[in-house]
């Protein structure tokens, strides 16, 4: 199971706010090396906001961030992307480079970061894009593809460098319960082969259960309980147990 | 009282902080201009975007510019029997003056608009913070090459123009005024000076590098959705139009 112990990102008292609207107030997580963290909580509770944080995309108003004991809160835009390279990302909504063809925007990292040939980058893109279940679509461009699809270059995009550390959010929402179960699978084998350390935000409880080595519930601005799959299933929390339930009465006030 | 010195003063902070924002990604596109690595296709695809596809707008404009300034100076000219200076009026006119300022107006419209757009749909969908997380520099990757290409082609685009607008004087002044040709050509090589040029063609690097830095601010700082990109397109027209025409008159007096 899990590797081992050390720490590989630890959020400390995390703080962050929209103009006055309170979004994160005081999260707390601890993601070891090797370990698939997933974050679950309702819409809108801050989980995308968490993991921009994260890779420093959002500026906390005040908390810590450490990254293999690297506080990054207070780094400046170069050396953040030194650490962003340990960094891949799966955005909610695909975020693929429109003006870019797929192989392209698959190989965005390897083409500014190594010193690989067109050929060769376009060959590592087309297997990447195997991972994910995709194939003869290398030379499409992003408008040309469903949304499910765009969430699988993303993520083909987000592995393509081989990343220590992935992020993903809502890796399964919006893809039809068999590919998602592909996608679920692919995260175990980065999980598993390439000992990548993960946060996956989801309210998708099934993935959840799949892909996690302990679960994080997010709610009202803080994590309210970590535990394993088994630890969350039979979490006493009323909170908890109404979200992994998905019933509309109980404590979670519906907004 | 109180509330309308508050509302200025509130006005005039947001405009202090707007101005040193913009100034901010001025300075940072210069640096990252002489950082490596340097990328040769992406200003060339942007210089065949601003340049290449801005040559019809530029050469009609500057054609009908030319035409008109050569009737409107007969006009004048020919109550003081001085029409043989037509040609010279022209000449300055278009490259002193109409040129530069009337190509940075049309080449601000439609290019300024399509740079905001891409920019600011590229934010409001989150590309932006994927080049982020792919550790590019967004200001390198997607301003460098835009500021470039304008800087190289506003000058190019005005050489073009002062070409035109000067053929466009000459052909209403011979075949619809009946001007003399070789007067006309003579009274235009003649007082024409390489300064009168020159000092067209600062005029347009420094209006492409106000287009290139105003259009891309906007979209770059996009917020809400489509509709923020539709607010950041205009603005960014509306504003690089007032400083291309406010910088104008500094430049020229400078110059002077
Ligand atoms: N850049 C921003 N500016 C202002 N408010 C923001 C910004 N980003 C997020 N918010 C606000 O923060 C709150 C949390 O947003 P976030 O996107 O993190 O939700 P989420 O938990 O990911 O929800 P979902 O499951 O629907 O994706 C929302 O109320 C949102 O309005
Ligand atoms: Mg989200």
């Amino acid at each position: 199971m899990v590797g081992d112990t050390s720490v590989k990102i630890e959020v400390v008292d995390l703080h962050k706010s929209f103009g006055g609207k309170d979004v994160l107030t005081g999260v707390n997580l601890e993601v070891r090396n090797g370990e698939s963290m997933v974050v679950i909580g309702g819409s809108g509770v801050g989980k995308s906001v968490l993991i921009k944080c994260i890779i420093g995309l959002l500026r906390p108003d005040s908390g810590g961030i450490r990254v293999d004991g690297q506080e990054i809160s207070s780094l400046n835009e170069k050396s953040l992307n030194e650490i962003r390279k340990k960094f891949g990302m799966l955005f909610q909504a695909g975020a693929l480079f429109d003006s870019l063809s797929v192989w392209e925007n698959v190989g965005f990292g390897l083409k500014h970061h190594t010193s690989l040939r067109d050929e060769e980058i376009k060959a590592i893109a087309v297997e990447k894009l195997g991972l994910v279940g995709l194939s003869h679509v290398e030379d499409l461009m992003p408008s040309e593809l469903s949304g499910g699809m765009r969430k699988r270059v993303s993520l083909a995009r987000a592995i393509a460098m081989e990343p220590e550390i992935l992020l993903y959010d809502e890796p399964t929402t919006g893809l039809d319960p068999i590919m998602a179960d592909v996608i679920n699978e692919l995260i175990v084998q980065m999980r598993k082969k390439l000992r990548v350390t993960s946060i996956a935000i989801t309210h998708d409880m099934v993935s959840a259960y799949k892909i996690a080595d302990r679960i994080a519930m997010l709610y009202e601005g803080k994590i309210i309980e970590v535990g394993t799959p088994q630890q969350n299933r039979e979490s006493s929390n009323a909170i908890v147990q109404q979200f992994i339930q998905g019933r509309a009465e109980g404590p979670i006030k519906v907004r | 009282m109180n509330s309308v010195f508050g509302y200025i003063g509130s006005h005039f902070i947001r405009f202090l902080q707007e101005s040193g924002r913009i100034a901010m990604l001025f300075g940072q596109t210069v640096v990252f201009i002489f950082r490596p690595p340097f990328d040769v296709r992406e200003p060339l695809s942007q210089m065949e975007e601003i340049g290449v596809r801005s040559i019809p707008v530029v050469v009609i404009t500057a054609a009908f510019t030319g035409m008109v300034l050569a009737l409107q100076s007969f006009t004048g000219f020919r109550r003081f029997n001085a029409e043989t200076l037509v040609g010279t009026v022209v000449a300055l006119s278009v490259t002193r003056e109409l040129g530069p300022v009337l190509t940075g107006l049309m080449v601000s419209g439609r290019v300024g608009s399509a740079m905001a757009a891409e920019l600011g749909t590229m934010r409001v969908t989150e590309q932006i913070d994927a080049l982020h997380t792919l550790a590019t520099n967004p200001v390198k990757y997607l301003i460098v090459p835009r500021f470039l290409a304008s800087l190289i082609m506003f000058p190019i685009l005005v050489v073009f123009a002062d070409i035109i607008g000067i053929m466009g004087g000459y052909l209403v002044s011979v075949k619809v005024l009946g001007t003399n040709p070789t007067i006309y050509i003579r009274r235009t090589w003649d007082y024409l000076e390489l300064n009168d040029i020159y000092s067209g063609l600062l005029k347009a690097c420094v209006f492409g590098m106000i287009m290139a830095t105003i259009s891309c601010y906007q979209g770059f700082f996009t917020e809400g959705g489509a509709e923020g990109v539709g607010k950041a397109t205009t603005r960014a027209v509306v504003l690089s139009s007032l400083l291309i025409l406010i910088s104008n008159y500094f430049i020229t007096a400078l110059l002077f």
